[in-house]
Order: C-alpha cells, then sequence, then structure tokens
C-alpha cells in the first residue's frame, strides 16, 4: 500500500466512527481516568449497550487533560452535538444510553460542555473558559482520537510530514527546525536545530536517536500523558530525527512507573512497523529506521542525558563530564541524538505548517507552546499548554481556576524537586526558558505546583531535598554530601532545633553544591531551598526563634487542639478515630487532646463534622491552652455515657 | 528450587547476553518472582559472563529492585510533590500503622507489604495510595481504614472478637 492508500483507508475509517450512522462514545482510560474509574465506565457502556441493543462505538481514549474531572467521556453523534460528560460513574451510564445514544436528549445536566475541533484542529470545549487560554499543539488529539489505533493520527493529518520529509535533504529539514526557534523541551532549552546539526556532522557511521521518556519529577505528567494519548507523533518526530541526523536506531528510555504508557507505545510501534511507517526502507525511501523501548529502573539520575545512556547500556546511571557531548560521543561512544518526549512531538507539526509558523508562537527567545502539569492547591488540576510568554498568573488563575476553597495562594513551585518556589509578587513572570530562569526556577520539565496558605514552604524545601539527596547518584561529593547538610539543617529547622545563622549557611552551601556538580540534578538541587530563602525568609525565621511553624504544618512545632466552645459535646467522632487513645472528656463531656499521647496523625481533624470543625492546629506548641484531662475513655465501649 | 531455575533459564535466552540486557533481565526476574534473590543475581552474572557484584552494584542501584517479597496485596503510598502537600505524609503513617508494618516491610502471614513511591503521575488525585492493581484517590487517615477493611481476609478469630 502507497502512502496516499494508507491515508484514504484512515480517512475512510476514521469517517465511518466519527461522522458514521451510530453514535461514537469516547471513554477517557489515561492513568488518571483509570484511578478515577474509568474501565467500569466502559465495562457499564458495553454491558448497558448490549443490554439495550442500542448501535454504538466504543473507543478508548487518552486524556484531554482535564484530569479532576475524570472520568471523561464523550459523545459524538452523527448530525447533532458532540457532547462531553465530566465525572461519569457507572450508574450514569444507563441515563446516557436512554438520553443520547438511544434518544434526543444530551443530558445536558450531566454535560460538561460540547466539544468542538479534530481531525487536526486543537480539540476544545468552548463552555469552559480556561481554553481561551491554552494553545494546543501537542495536545490538540489528546482524549479524541485512539491511542491504539494508528490510523486516527493518519486521519487527523499524522505522517503526512514524515512523507514530506522523506522528499526533503535532512539540511534542509534541520534548517526548518533552526527556523522554528525550536528549544529542547526537557527543561535545559538548548537548541534542537543545533544539536541535530551537530549530530549529523560528526564523524561516524552508526549513529543513534533517543527520546528521554524518564519523567521522573514528582508533580510532572505531561509526558506520561503525550505517550499514554497520541503516542504517534512522538515516534514521527522521532523517525524524522533519525532520517535528519542518519541514523539507524532509535531508543525510547522511559520510567517503569508508567505501565500503561510503555503498553500504548508498544502498540504504537508495531502498528507503524505494520503500515511501514518504521522499520525497514520506510515508505519505499530506502531509509530504515528501528525504535526500542529501553525502561527505566526507578533513579531520577537517570534523567540526564549522560546518566540516561549509561543506563541504556546496562550500567549505572551516573552522568559524566560534558565534554564531549552525546552528539560526539553517546551510546556505546557513538554520536547520539537525544531528545525529550514533547521536542520530538513538536518535530512534525514544524515539518508540516514549516518552521516560521511555529516561530510566530512565543515569545522572542522561546518558541512555540508550553506543557505543563498542573497539580496542587489549584481548582482545575491536569494539563495544561499555553503559548510561551503566558504568565504564571494565567496559568494558575485562568487556567488552573485560582486556588481552591477560601484559601490563599502562597507560593508556585515550578520545574519538579529542581524548580524553586515563587511567591505572589512573581506571578507576573512570564513562562519562558529565560524569565524563570531569571526569576530562580527553571522551566525543567514543567511541574507546576500551586501551593497555599496551609503549606509550610520550609518544609516543601525539605520535602525535594530529601527526595533529591536519595536520588543523588554520589558521584560528585558536593551533591552527595552537600545535599545531606543541607537535610540535615532543614531537619533541624522544622524540629525547631534550628540556629539563625543556618539561614545563610543554607545559601553558602547552596551555592557550592550548584558550582561543584556535573549534571543537571546537582546543578539544580538547592533551587527549592534557595529560593524559599529568597522569598520566604520570614517563615525560616519563624521556625527558628519563636519556634513557629506559621502554616501549622512542621510536626514538632504543631499540636491538635479541640476549641471548647465548638465541641459539640456528644459526638464522638475524635475519639473514634484517634488510633492512639490520646482524646478524652472533661467533666463537661468536652473532648480533650491528651498531647503526651498525640502523635498528631490528623485524623481527628478530618472526622470532626464540618458544622462544629472544632479541631485546630495550634503552633508554637507551647501556645496550647493546658486544660484539666480526665481519663480518656476506653475506646471500644460507646454505650457507657 | 527446580522450578526456579527452570523458570530463570527461561529468561536467559542467548539473544540477550549482552551487557545492555542487564537490566531488563533483573526487571523481569522481579516481575516473574517478585523479588530478587542472590541466586538470581548469581545465575544472571555467570549468563553475562560478568562479576557478581556488578549485578549486586546493579540491581542495588536502581529503586525498582526490591530483594524481599511483596505482600500478597502490596501497598505503595506516593510521596510525590502534589501527594505530600496533600497530606501524603499522613497517609503513610496511617498505613504503616495500620498494617503494623514499616515501610518497605511486609506483613508477618504475607498478605500486605508496604512501600513509598516518589510519584505515580497521578497528581490531580492527590495523595494516591496503589494497591495491587487498583488505584485509590485522594485518601486521607481515616479512609485508608476504610479501604483495608475491604481487602482484608475476614479471619474467625478476628470476627469472634467482634
Amino acid at each position: 500500500m502507497t502512502f496516499e492508500e494508507v491515508q484514504k483507508q484512515a480517512k475512510s475509517d476514521w469517517d465511518s466512527l466519527y461522522h458514521g450512522e451510530v453514535p461514537h462514545i469516547l471513554i477517557g482510560t489515561a492513568t488518571c481516568g483509570r484511578a478515577a474509574g474509568a474501565l467500569a465506565v466502559v465495562e457499564a457502556f458495553n454491558k448497558e449497550l448490549a443490554r439495550r441493543s442500542a448501535q454504538a462505538t466504543v473507543t478508548e481514549v487518552g486524556c484531554i487533560g482535564l484530569c479532576s474531572l475524570e472520568p471523561l467521556v464523550i459523545i459524538v453523534k452523527p448530525d447533532s452535538f458532540t457532547v462531553c460528560y465530566n465525572s461519569v460513574t457507572p450508574q450514569m451510564v444507563p441515563t446516557l444510553v436512554e438520553g443520547y445514544i438511544l434518544g434526543d436528549d444530551p443530558c445536558l445536566e450531566l454535560a460538561l460542555g460540547t466539544v468542538e475541533g479534530g481531525e487536526g484542529e486543537a480539540v476544545y470545549i468552548p463552555e469552559l473558559p480556561r481554553f481561551e487560554h491554552e494553545h494546543r499543539l501537542l495536545l490538540r488529539n489528546c482524549g479524541y482520537i485512539g491511542p491504539g489505533n494508528i490510523s486516527h493520527y493518519i486521519a487527523s493529518g499524522g505522517y503526512g510530514s514524515l512523507a514530506k520529509a522523506l522528499k526533503m535533504e535532512p539540511t534542509a529539514i534541520i534548517g526548518e527546525i533552526k527556523r522554528s526557534g525550536l528549544r529542547g523541551r526537557g527543561g535545559a532549552g538548548f537548541p534542537t536545530g543545533t544539536k541535530w546539526e551537530l549530530c549529523r556532522n560528526a564523524p561516524g557511521q552508526t549513529k543513534y536517536v533517543i527520546c528521554n521518556a524518564d519523567e521522573g519529577d514528582p508533580g510532572a505528567f505531561m509526558d506520561r500523558v503525550v505517550l499514554e494519548s497520541d503516542p504517534q507523533q512522538v515516534i514521527e518526530g522521532m523517525v524524522i530525527a533519525g532520517y535528519a541526523v542518519s541514523a539507524r536506531e532509535g531508543f525510547v528510555y522511559i520510567r517503569a512507573e508508567y505501565p500503561l504508557a510503555i503498553e500504548r507505545l508498544k502498540v504504537a510501534l508495531e502498528q507503524a512497523e505494520n503500515l511501514g511507517l518504521l522499520g525497514d526502507n520506510i515508505l519505499g525511501s530506502g531509509f530504515d529506521f528501528h525504535i526500542e523501548i529501553a525502561q527505566g529502573a526507578g533513579a531520577f539520575v537517570s534523567g540526564a542525558e549522560t546518566a540516561l545512556m549509561m543506563a541504556i547500556e546496562g550500567r549505572r546511571s551516573m552522568p559524566r563530564p560534558r565534554p564531549p557531548f552525546p552528539v560526539e560521543s553517546g551510546l556505546w561512544g557513538k554520536p547520539t541524538l537525544i531528545n525529550n518526549v514533547k521536542t520530538y512531538a513538536c518535530v512534525p507539526l514544524i515539518l508540516g505548517h514549516g518552521g516560521g509558523w511555529f516561530a510566530s508562537i512565543g515569545t522572542e527567545g522561546s518558541k512555540g507552546t508550553a506543557l505543563f502539569a498542573l497539580a496542587g492547591k489549584t481548582v482545575n488540576t491536569g494539563l495544561a499548554e499555553v503559548a510561551m510568554g503566558t504568565t504564571l498568573h494565567e496559568l494558575i488563575f485562568d487556567i488552573g481556576g485560582g486556588i481552591r476553597g477560601e484559601k490563599q495562594f502562597k507560593a508556585v513551585q515550578i520545574g519538579g524537586p529542581s524548580g524553586g518556589c515563587l511567591p505572589e509578587s512573581m506571578l507576573q513572570t512570564p513562562v519562558d526558558f529565560d524569565s524563570l530562569r531569571e526569576a530562580g526556577a527553571i522551566m525543567g520539565s514543567g511541574g507546576v505546583i500551586a501551593m497555599d496558605e496551609d503549606n509550610c514552604m520550609v518544609d516543601a524545601a525539605k520535602f525535594f531535598l530529601d527526595f533529591i539527596q536519595s536520588e543523588s547518584c554520589g558521584k560528585c561529593s558536593t551533591c552527595r554530601l552537600g545535599t545531606k547538610q543541607m537535610l540535615d539543617m532543614l531537619e533541624d529547622i522544622t524540629a525547631g532545633k534550628g540556629k539563625i545563622e543556618d539561614i545563610d549557611l543554607l545559601v553558602e552551601l547552596g551555592e557550592d553544591i550548584k558550582d561543584g556538580s556535573l549534571c543537571g540534578l546537582g546543578k539544580t538541587a538547592p533551587n527549592p531551598a534557595l529560593t524559599t530563602i529568597r522569598y520566604f525568609r520570614d517563615e525560616y525565621e519563624a521556625h527558628i526563634v519563636e519556634k513557629r511553624c506559621p502554616a501549622r504544618v512542621c510536626k514538632e512545632l504543631t499540636a491538635y487542639y479541640i476549641l471548647p466552645e465548638k465541641c459539640e459535646r456528644g459526638c464522638e467522632h475524635c475519639v473514634l478515630a484517634c488510633p492512639v487513645e490520646a482524646i478524652g472528656n472533661t467533666e463537661k463531656g468536652i473532648k480533650v487532646i491528651d498531647q503526651t499521647k498525640c502523635t498528631k496523625c490528623g485524623s481527628c481533624e478530618l472526622v470532626c463534622p464540618p458544622e462544629y470543625n472544632a479541631v485546630v492546629r495550634l503552633s508554637p506548641v507551647s501556645s496550647v491552652p493546658s486544660p484539666e484531662v480526665k481519663k480518656p475513655k476506653k475506646r471500644h465501649k460507646k454505650g457507657t455515657k | 528450587m527446580e522450578e526456579l531455575d527452570q523458570q530463570l533459564a527461561e529468561l536467559l535466552t542467548p539473544n540477550r547476553k549482552d551487557r545492555r540486557h542487564l537490566v531488563s533481565l533483573l526487571q523481569e526476574v522481579q516481575r516473574k518472582f517478585g523479588y530478587i534473590t542472590k541466586e538470581a543475581m548469581l545465575a544472571i552474572a555467570d549468563f553475562l559472563e560478568t562479576p557478581g557484584s556488578t549485578v549486586y552494584g546493579i540491581a542495588t542501584f536502581y529503586n525498582q529492585f526490591r530483594f524481599t517479597p511483596l505482600g500478597k496485596h502490596p501497598v505503595t503510598v506516593c510521596m510525590g510533590t502534589a501527594c505530600h502537600l496533600a497530606g501524603g505524609r499522613l497517609v503513610l503513617e496511617a498505613m504503616a500503622r495500620e498494617l503494623d508494618i514499616e515501610v518497605g516491610g511486609i506483613a508477618s502471614d504475607h498478605e500486605f507489604s508496604l512501600d513509598r513511591v516518589a510519584c505515580v503521575g497521578c497528581c490531580a488525585l492527590a495523595p494516591v495510595v496503589i494497591i495491587g492493581d487498583s488505584v485509590y484517590p485522594r485518601m486521607t487517615p481515616p479512609k485508608v481504614e476504610e479501604v483495608l477493611v475491604c481487602i482484608r481476609p475476614v479471619s474467625l478469630d478476628e470476627s469472634e472478637k467482634q
């Protein structure tokens, strides 16, 4: 089959599904959808359709990026609106089948909105204002096409760029990438076209192309969503890269914690190979390119390119000094092109629409879009894709919907554990490589975590350092020993044992670690501590001088207390929930926490009925009033009053 | 033991006799047996003609590998950033308390084992606990008890006590 025939076939398959006679049901079954119960929804639809003998097709799709509204279901109906439903449960399925599959009632009370776009255009829900602020390129198909069916990708314009590229001179392809201004999406932002050119010009017959899908940053899941929702765009980008730098072998290094992404990628590779879009003699051009999957084994440092190559070779993933850069001497000493998932995913778009088109999006120094994973305390969590240069404020308040509940925004942590925490005053910072670096954060992989007044900045810094410290591979002593010292100091501070001079010592040590470490992990490891000291020094001082945790998070500096005037005497929720029997009664039946027994597990605060809200956290511990305590009641004798 | 050797032999096929397959061989051993034994490490070392210390070095370098068996219901508590900020630590402590095992440990009846993981990428549903193949979103310490009640085998002695 020629590529034109493949395209024609894919288009007719697509039309019969999306513009056919029967309704088409799309169910988001990426990892986040599954966690919210999407597989039970799939089963419920299949059962209900069979029971009612209703004619409809069901396709499992990826993630549209609205993780907090999962499971999401989209119903495409011939000659009618395409409607998206959120938080779907199996119990809702009969209503939907009755209403919109068999009947003509779109069940608007259950709907999130209508769905527009598709077939190459970015899919969006016009009823949600957040989509006005987004600019979706890589996410254009996500949640709308079946990741398990290559014809969906081809029908949406996929692999057209590869067909075009194979007729171009490799240098012309590189020229186009250079013109686009694309910079590496792994975080460092090295110009992609230049990297490709260096690799192409490196001497040697054997070259490799690697896709870095070792998305180890806690709080970042963009690569996972891209691979689970639209994996073909990454494969197409890799094949084009292979052709441009004249490599014949490619690897996708993906972390083992993403089993579904691995599974979907495997299927995608197989399908691409079956259609002659991958493997020997691709599309009859004489160009051979094979892709292998290498699974990570849980080491954060593997994300550093030189460490990643060690991992593929079957060694400990420890970084080495550069130069030589991988483009000269990489995997098994051969010239190696290594880019992030999102960088490869940009490539088909650039070749399809032209480098100039891509360069028209974004800012002077950072072109195209940036993909962020919003997590933490925002109303909307999930993925967002915005043009470079969008402000953090827009990202958190217009797309993220602001902070949940009545809480105050405190800080945004951007760039993963090695990024920085920026305060409210920095929210006008545009998201692009250079502005973020100036502010003390990094673009990193693109995890954005919003924190509110309930989050302690010292605790956050400690959390990140704890992570970094245990993930340090141990090669550079400043990183191995320095991060441990920083962590010890932060532990002391959060336990109320800090000294005021510790703050300056942390800064000094942090700068030394940055200077004395080889790889990105060590060079950025002190960032969370340095930025929190820079922007939230008062919180550090409160911990050290007043022994007070302003957010009442640090265990040693916080105590749980039951407000006597709010405690509804007859209720026993806290008494029953307490795992250590630390809650007793006063003469009047008011509950009192025995501070000597309390393990500060927080259960009483969670179970206290919201209408009483009697359990509070106090800091410093010395601020807890000391009442006279009656003997605690035995836990299981509920009847004896 | 013989069966173990047999299963191991199935993995060690000639086309994988290359250092680059070391990590994936260890991964498959773990997938098959649940954890990595000394015998398996030595067998792989023999097969790849590399010192046992190298295999041990690799196996202990990567977080994924464990050297003690998993419980019948392996419990993994996510301690990623989003989960941490949403109270993941309290969930982990509650889990350790309810199961009465340390992080990284296994219950004496081998029903449960408890581990922490850096991030499972379900940040929107934080804090997250994974038991077996199921993901439990938005966990709290009181919910830990509820979830475990549904999984725990009901032993006769226990129910009589109630």
